[in-house]
């Protein structure tokens, strides 16, 4: 087969609702994040969230399904609107079982969730809606998306939480090679219900600062934790050969190389296995470290794991010596919609040959990082590295290229 | 609540369950729910929604049987009527 490409992109992110507002967003530093909205955040700890305020439903999806969904499965309704029109796919023109859909997802359902479990303890099980039994679990997203545009192929949903908006393109990677012709890939995640905000709570990593501007600064010696935010990034993927025969308009870039690696177990001694994933998806892609132009980092925000992306990435590519960013500094780690959101971003700097910048970030010159900061660098681009951990132990790694 | 179900009850029941009944006529109400785009679970929380309202008890077996909406009007009414 020949490589996979993206032909085709959506988008829903906290600083902007579309492809390109949110990229323009994204060139000139406008942040998403505030002060969370959708509740009174005064009675948690975490305050600050990167929210898709604004966002409606109804203008995505007919009301039906707007009514058995939540915000995370909305949210790929309308990207994957955007994403097929750009790729001028229409399914009808396919076979059912030669498109698949293959998402990933890490937050649930949550807000739905929570209000039909609030429903189950005030009024009893007979409250709960029978929709509960499908709109809050992983898979809610793939099967909506599979239903609405009638793809019946080989569809799957990975969870690994952040990481898995990269995964996904690796068993995108994988079904094109088996014959699939076209696959709908990415991520999206709502996390932002108060129940959905304590569920995060307890792995430690969120920031607790208040100050939107000062909540989530990866790199800084400032760094204090990540802050959440909710949307993602939904492509059609399809084989470089397919997208040339349907004389598509514009092929963003080649899926050049993937890796997954998982952390060792704590206390081993062992060193974390992002730098593996780096390492093996430039020898996936046939390429070296000096063909990198720009790398999009996971960027976590917690000092020590900053400190170990930053090791591997000069341990990789020599100190200071690749652009890294951080684009997702305006909108929060959305999980699920996470690293989906970075290829978005990799695939549009490619075309504009433009790395988008981080915000607010003073990066710490111990990290040795040639951070690009405040302002979008225009430079040639022809290969950009992306980078994504997964709580849990995930990491991921993939390499995409001009085509 | 009136002691029987009308079209426009069983409407104002979908319409609280799936915002969206614009296919929904007196004239179709002997199509099946598949075909007026209504899928198993679309009736499932329409039978449960109707459970609340009418404080009925419809056991999983009858909730199979219907079919469509006017399924759904008759065996509310018919269950009615015995109580």
């Amino acid at each position: 087969m020949s490589v996979p490409v993206i032909t085709g992109l959506g988008v829903v992110a906290p600083n902007g609702q579309d492809r390109e507002a949110w990229w323009q967003a994204t060139l000139d530093g406008k942040s998403g994040l505030g002060r969370i909205s959708r509740f009174d955040p005064d009675r948690y700890p975490v305050r600050v969230a990167g929210e898709a305020t604004g966002f409606d439903p109804a203008e995505h999806a007919p009301q039906r399904l707007v009514s058995e969904t939540d915000a995370m499965t909305q949210y790929a309704f309308a990207a994957t609107n955007e994403a097929l029109a750009d790729a001028a796919v229409v399914p009808d023109d396919f076979s059912d079982l030669d498109m698949a859909v293959i998402t990933a997802n890490s937050s649930g359902g949550v807000e739905f969730g929570q209000r039909e479990l609030q429903k189950l303890y005030r009024e009893g099980p007979q409250a709960v809606g029978a929709y509960m039994s499908i709109a809050w679990f992983y898979a809610a997203t793939t099967g909506q998306l599979s239903i609405r545009h009638g793809m019946r192929g080989p569809c799957g949903v990975l969870c690994s939480e952040q990481a898995g908006g990269l995964d996904v393109l690796a068993q995108a990677r994988r079904v094109l090679a088996k014959g699939t012709r076209l696959v709908l890939s990415g991520g999206t995640d709502a996390s932002l219900s108060p129940y959905g905000l304590v569920c995060q709570l307890s792995n430690g990593r969120l920031s607790e600062e208040h100050r939107p501007e000062r909540a989530y600064v990866p790199f800084d010696s400032d760094a204090s934790g990540y802050v959440p935010g909710e949307g993602g990034a939904i492509f059609v993927v399809e084989s470089h050969d397919d997208a040339r025969a349907r004389d598509v308009e514009r092929i963003y870039a080649a899926v050049a190389g993937y890796a997954a690696t998982f952390d060792p177990r704590p206390g081993t001694g062992r060193p974390p296995g992002l730098r593996r994933a780096a390492e093996l998806a430039l020898a996936d892609a046939s390429l070296a470290p000096p063909d990198v132009d720009v790398v999009f980092a996971d960027g976590y925000g917690v000092p020590e794991l900053d400190r170990q992306e930053a090791e591997a990435l000069t341990a990789v590519f020599g100190p200071g010596a690749v652009p890294v960013t951080v684009p997702k500094t305006m909108t929060g780690r959305l999980y699920a919609g996470g690293a989906a959101l970075d290829v978005a971003a990799a695939a549009l700097a490619l075309r504009d040959q433009v790395i988008p910048p981080s915000v607010n970030v003073r990066p710490d010159p111990e990290h040795r990082l040639d951070l690009v900061v405040d302002r979008p660098r225009e430079t040639r681009l022809r290969t950009a590295l992306v980078l994504s951990r997964g709580y849990g132990g995930f990491n991921a790694a993939v390499v995409l290229r001009a085509v | 609540m009136s002691a029987n179900m009308t079209f426009d009850d069983l409407k104002a029941v979908m319409s609280r369950c799936t915002g969206d009944v614009e296919e929904l006529n007196p004239e179709n109400l002997g199509a099946a729910f598949t075909d007026i785009g209504y899928d198993s679970l679309a009736v499932l929380e329409i039978a449960s929604q109707i459970q609340r309202e009418y404080r009925l008890q419809i056991p999983d077996e009858a909730i199979e049987g219907m079919n469509s909406p006017q399924d759904v009007i008759d065996y509310v009414n018919a269950s009615l009527s015995a109580v």
